[in-house]
């Protein structure tokens, strides 16, 4: 990774030379170590998904199915679907940020079970071989959410292969958060209670809670699936007596508070860049942590909600239409918060920053559709449209994305030791901002239109919508280029960083750049509540 | 850190990451917790599923339970809860620091645990006997007077759910054994005492944990809607 | 490239305007948030902007600001609720003097049938003015019928029977999709409503001339598959006469009571011995599942229902002939819109 310095700066032992040779690497138990590793595949999927959106939104410059073949085009919006959410989204946070993160946050010397978490990511390149060699022997055509009798029965290709790489990934999710909310009960340094806990911290802490508690859900309800397919016995096939509504319940069950694993760890980068940014406590600590665990808890209630059109009791319907309307309030708390921290603050607009500011407000229209698709009537006609398509990438890719992206600038520093060049970062962070929206909003507007979505070919009245949205993917595309490019570049000729280029609160800013194997010199004593900009002098860069 | 590690006490069992054995054990036993915890939502996924479709189909559930023995069963249930008896001792053995006790009783253990995986297997062997083996083609067959034809098809569900959740409640006991090989291997090198005997007490969680879920399973397959006499 | 631009669908039925009513306040309310926030984001980072080296005091939080901006928002989000769950429920039941059609989703088409036994594919024929009620069933996966011109959409899940309604209003020719993916040609799974006035509509019915109405086409399955040499109009067959049987309530051997609507009727066909009726022995009836499609067994219920109607003035039926003719209380109704689950 790190390469020799040319400055005139004397080398300090860190984590990254402390040793060499690719053994070092795939056997270390350091949990910095293991979050770069997981940065470096998790980019490989989030590159190799990235290629399959390219290539869908290129099919769909035309109304016709002109590129592909329609069975290729089902396959390339499944591995899309696959390979980002489960190969990149959802261990995308917790597992880099976090796992190099919250044990220097709250001032430990590695996570509680350093074995393990290695496993962890093992077993996630496991999952993620399986799931590249469904791909290679011919791809799945499922979609993402594989549902029955489809995938049981009628789907001719790679299901099981797919659905196994889907199981064992599953099972790293679940360590990752085992690990996590053992650490933070256990291993906080002295002073660090709850209520000084970083918000980062928190969100992850919830996080974890869904992973431990909802992902082995979804691994059974994917075994099952594999035994029905495998087997066929008839537990989704309802000509002999099994029910495929209950694959969906089973599934959601899962998949809807997935949904939060993959969005709370970024409100809790949020909250750490605004924060910084407006070099200014947090406002409302108390609400923000405890809406993460209120996200975390009325998540596993509302899964009926992908569900309204499946012909579920008209009462259960409005249960889950109810309930919806309660997890949205946790979030609107969050943002409310954000905004008013930002109040008489010190507003610095660096490369995290504008992503931060991208994240509130592309999350908040994420946030306000997804109402719309809670509300009863309103889903009926909106549910398997473009609508819903664009909601959730306004969440994942506006939402966690953008918020992947402001802590890879925001760390960057901290875990490379380099600075990389902030103009490139802020134009960057434009170019994404712009080319998501130009992708995504049209789609709104097919949604409502009646566009549905996963088709293949579609109505030529839609294609003034489809190719704006080609086009913002192609700028939205380059504005993820640009970043891999200059960060890569920052490796060898970045400026050295400094402890703390940002003039950060947080113990991670409490160490050298990168910092050592076990991060602190001594245990750090906390006497201090998070983000306690004003009770300190700092020396600030720049 | 050095520094301090050379002035205080330092275990040689005491993992760098931690500050004290406290915090060791502490930290392994709540691991072990929170990973029962996903257990519980795993086995939970698919009694969740058993549920649906017993209450969707409860005469037809009722008509296979005639083919479960709960002779089997309950012999099973004994084996698996004397198990957790010498399990329990095994922990205080250790925690005592009786090197001899805590190995009679791991070995105890690990009897009874392959005492139930042989049960289980004899069991196993009936339904392929019986033909009442869904998965497998040509081991499957719905009929005489136990069987009502009308439920042919559920009956194959029901019995798929049975080999699933007993399959894998039997994979569970597996790894159980293996964990206790390793926990045998390292109480006779005399590595527990009573200030080390984390990986005791967690394997003790886990082997307690898995006969739980027998405890639900017996019950759930063999009992409710058995209408056979046992004799 | 075709350059139109349309940016709103055509509204034709009463529920598509109470949609978009719906629709345009969720959005006002949307747009009106996203620029409150946006707003005081874009004034707060160029007046707080960093000047210097200050350091501002923190605010550490002030709990009436939280409440007041968890209960506004709240309040607001239940009006989406409350209207959105009125469309829904005021949706959810045909009503009585709805006009009967059924389509059967599969593998990439949808087929239609209407009770004169007119017979389509990919295409709808209804008119304006008179409410239209949709079985649907699918002959394989989950398959999804929208109309987006009429603002529905419901999942046909096989081995159950999905219904949905709508009132036309407005002449014209409109989009039928699939909307729930179903395979390979799931985008090719597509067709047109038409919307016709109801003169046109008759004429339409007229010029599609057909084998016998669907009853009289149910009847001849019903004679081809051999159902009435035991189900036979005198009550001495093997099996039970059906006259009068649709829409009553059967007396069931496990001592439950079942009303006999679409969903019943179905089940009887392929897997008889599920529900027994009382008097009568199980395993008497073979199963005739894969011997008849989806289609097959649509004629045989409205052959049954035929029966029903005609030939049993007397039989408890007319009680429970409620909305939509499916013979369930409004109260089951509203406990399973779709008529065809458990």
């Amino acid at each position: 990774m790190s390469t020799a310095l040319q400055e005139p700066q004397t080398e300090t032992v860190n984590y990254l030379n402390a040793e060499y040779g690719w053994k070092s690497w795939l056997f270390t138990t350091d949990h910095k170590r293991i979050a770069v590793l997981y940065l470096i595949s998790i980019s490989v999927m989030f590159a190799l998904g990235g290629v399959f959106a390219g290539l869908i939104r290129t099919e769909l410059l035309t109304p016709e199915g002109d590129l592909f073949n329609s069975d290729t085009y089902n396959k390339v919006f499944t591995m899309h679907g696959v390979v980002m959410i489960f190969f990149f989204l959802i261990p995308s946070i917790p597992a880099t940020f976090g796992n190099f993160l919250v044990p220097m946050m709250i001032g430990a010397k590695d996570l509680a079970f350093p074995r393990i978490n290695l496993l962890s990511w093992y077993i996630y390149i496991a999952g993620a071989l399986f799931a590249l060699a469904a791909i290679v022997m011919g791809g799945v055509d499922t979609g993402w959410t594989f549902y029955t009798p489809f995938s049981t029965t009628y789907s001719n290709t790679f299901v099981i292969t797919a659905a196994v790489g889907v199981f064992i990934a599953g099972f790293s999710s679940i360590l990752t958060g085992l690990n996590f909310i053992v650490t933070v009960h256990k291993m906080r340094a002295p002073g660090m209670t709850w209520g000084r806990l970083p918000l980062f911290v928190w969100a992850n802490y919830a996080t974890a809670l869904i992973q431990v508690l909802g992902t082995p859900v979804v691994a059974i309800t994917l075994a099952l699936v594999g035994l029905e397919r495998a087997f066929h016995i008839g537990i989704f096939d309802p000509a002999i007596g099994g029910d495929p509504i209950l694959f969906q319940h089973m599934f959601w069950f899962y998949s809807h508070p997935a949904v939060y694993i993959m969005i709370l760890p970024g409100m809790g980068v949020i909250s750490e860049l605004v924060t910084c940014f407006s070099r200014k406590g947090v406002f409302g600590y108390s609400f923000i942590a405890g809406s993460s665990l209120g996200i975390a808890i009325i998540g596993f209630l509302v899964w009926g909600h992908h569900m309204f059109v499946t012909g579920m009791s008209m009462y259960a319907g409005l249960y889950f239409s109810l309930l919806t309307m309660f997890v949205a309030v946790p979030s609107a708390i969050k943002v409310f918060n954000w905004t008013a921290t930002m109040f008489r603050g010190s507003i610095s607009y660096e490369t995290p920053m504008l992503y931060a500011f991208g994240f509130i407000g592309l999350f908040t229209i994420g946030g306000l559709t997804g109402l719309f698709l809670g509300t009863l009537g309103m889903d009926v006609h909106l549910t398997d449209t473009y609508f819903v398509v664009a909601h959730f990438h306004y969440v994942m890719v506006g939402g966690m994305v953008l918020a992947y992206m402001g802590a890879l600038h925001f760390w960057w520093p901290k875990i490379t030791g380099r600075l990389y060049p902030d103009g490139w970062g802020k134009f960057s962070a434009l170019l994404v901002f712009v080319g998501f929206n130009l992708t995504f909003f049209p789609q709104f507007i097919l949604g409502y239109m009646g566009q549905p979505r996963r088709y293949h070919a579609y109505a030529p009245e839609f294609q003034v919508l489809n190719v704006m949205s080609t086009a913002g993917a192609s700028v939205l595309g380059v504005g993820f280029l640009i970043p891999l490019i200059y960060l890569l570049w920052s490796l060898r000729y970045g400026k050295p960083a400094g402890n703390n280029p940002w003039g950060a609160k947080g113990l991670e800013w409490t160490t050298q750049s990168p910092p050592t194997t076990f991060n602190f010199d001594e245990t750090p004593i906390v006497t201090e509540e998070a983000y306690a900009y004003a009770k300190h002098e700092e020396t600030h860069v720049g | 850190m050095a520094d301090h590690a050379v002035t205080t006490d330092h275990p040689p069992q005491l993992r760098h990451h931690f500050d004290d054995m406290h915090q060791q054990f502490d930290s392994a036993t709540f691991g072990m917790w929170v990973f029962l915890l996903t257990e519980i939502m795993f086995f939970g996924g698919m009694f969740g599923a058993y549920t649906v479709y017993r209450s969707m189909y409860p005469d037809a559930f009722a008509a296979t339970s005639n083919f479960m023995n709960p002779a089997f069963g309950a012999a099973n249930t004994a084996v698996l809860i004397v198990s957790s008896l010498t399990m329990a001792l095994a922990v205080r053995a250790a925690h005592l620091g009786q090197q001899k006790v805590l190995q009679i009783m791991l070995v105890l253990t690990m009897i009874f645990g392959t005492a139930f995986l042989v049960i289980k297997g004899f069991e196993y062997h009936e339904h392929w006997e019986q033909m009442k083996v869904p998965l497998i083609a040509g081991h499957w067959s719905w009929d005489g007077p136990l069987a009502p034809p009308q439920y042919a098809h559920q009956a194959q569900i029901l019995f798929c759910f049975y080999f699933f959740m007993t399959g894998f409640h039997a994979i569970h006991m597996v790894v159980g054994l293996g964990i206790m090989t390793t926990i045998l291997l390292m109480a006779r090198k005399g590595s527990f005492g009573p200030t080390y005997y984390t990986p005791v007490e967690v394997s003790g969680l886990y082997w307690h944990f898995v006969d739980i879920v027998w405890i639900f399973l017996f019950p759930l397959l063999y009992l409710i809607g058995h209408t056979k006499n046992l004799i | 490239m075709s350059m139109q631009l349309p940016l709103w669908p055509e509204a034709a039925s009463d529920i598509a305007v109470d949609i978009d009513h719906l629709y345009i306040y969720l959005s006002l309310v949307s747009v009106v948030m996203s620029i409150l926030i946006f707003g005081v984001i874009f004034i707060f980072a160029i007046k707080y902007r960093r000047r210097g080296d200050e350091v501002p005091e923190p605010i550490h939080g002030s709990l009436r600001l939280e409440i007041t901006w968890s209960i506004i928002p709240f309040l607001v989000m239940l009006t989406f609720f409350w209207w959105g769950a009125k469309i829904y429920f005021q949706n959810a039941v045909p009503p009585p003097n709805s006009m009967d059609v059924y389509s059967v989703g599969k593998q990439w088409m949808w087929k239609v049938q209407y009770p004169g036994g007119q017979r389509e594919i990919n295409e709808l024929h209804v008119p304006i003015g008179r409410p239209v009620k949709i079985t649907l069933a699918s002959e394989d996966v989950i398959h999804s019928f929208f109309i987006p011109a009429l603002r529905i959409k419901h999942d046909v899940v096989p081995g159950h029977y999905d219904i949905m309604w709508f009132n036309a209003t407005k002449p014209g020719r409109y989009h039928l999709f699939c909307a729930e993916y179903c395979g390979t040609e799931h985008s090719g799974m597509v067709g047109w409503v038409t919307i016709m006035e109801p003169a046109d509509y008759e004429n339409w019915l007229a010029g599609n001339g057909s084998s016998g109405t669907m009853a009289q086409q149910g009847e001849r399955l019903f004679e081809q598959l051999g159902c009435s040499s035991c189900h036979t109009q005198d009550r001495q067959g093997r099996g039970p006469s059906l006259r009068g049987v649709y829409g009553s309530r059967m007396q069931l051997s496990s001592g439950q009571t079942v009303v006999a609507d679409d969903a019943f009727i179905r089940e009887s066909i392929l897997n008889p011995n599920a529900k027994v009726v009382t008097g009568y022995k199980p395993n008497v009836m073979p199963s005739f599942q894969g011997q008849i499609s989806e289609e097959g067994i649509l004629q045989l219920v409205v052959y049954i229902k035929s029966l029903g109607t005609t030939n049993a003035p007397g039989a408890p039926t007319a009680a429970l002939q409620l909305p939509g003719a499916t013979g369930r209380t409004t109260a089951a109704l509203l406990a399973h819109p779709d008529g065809g689950k458990q």
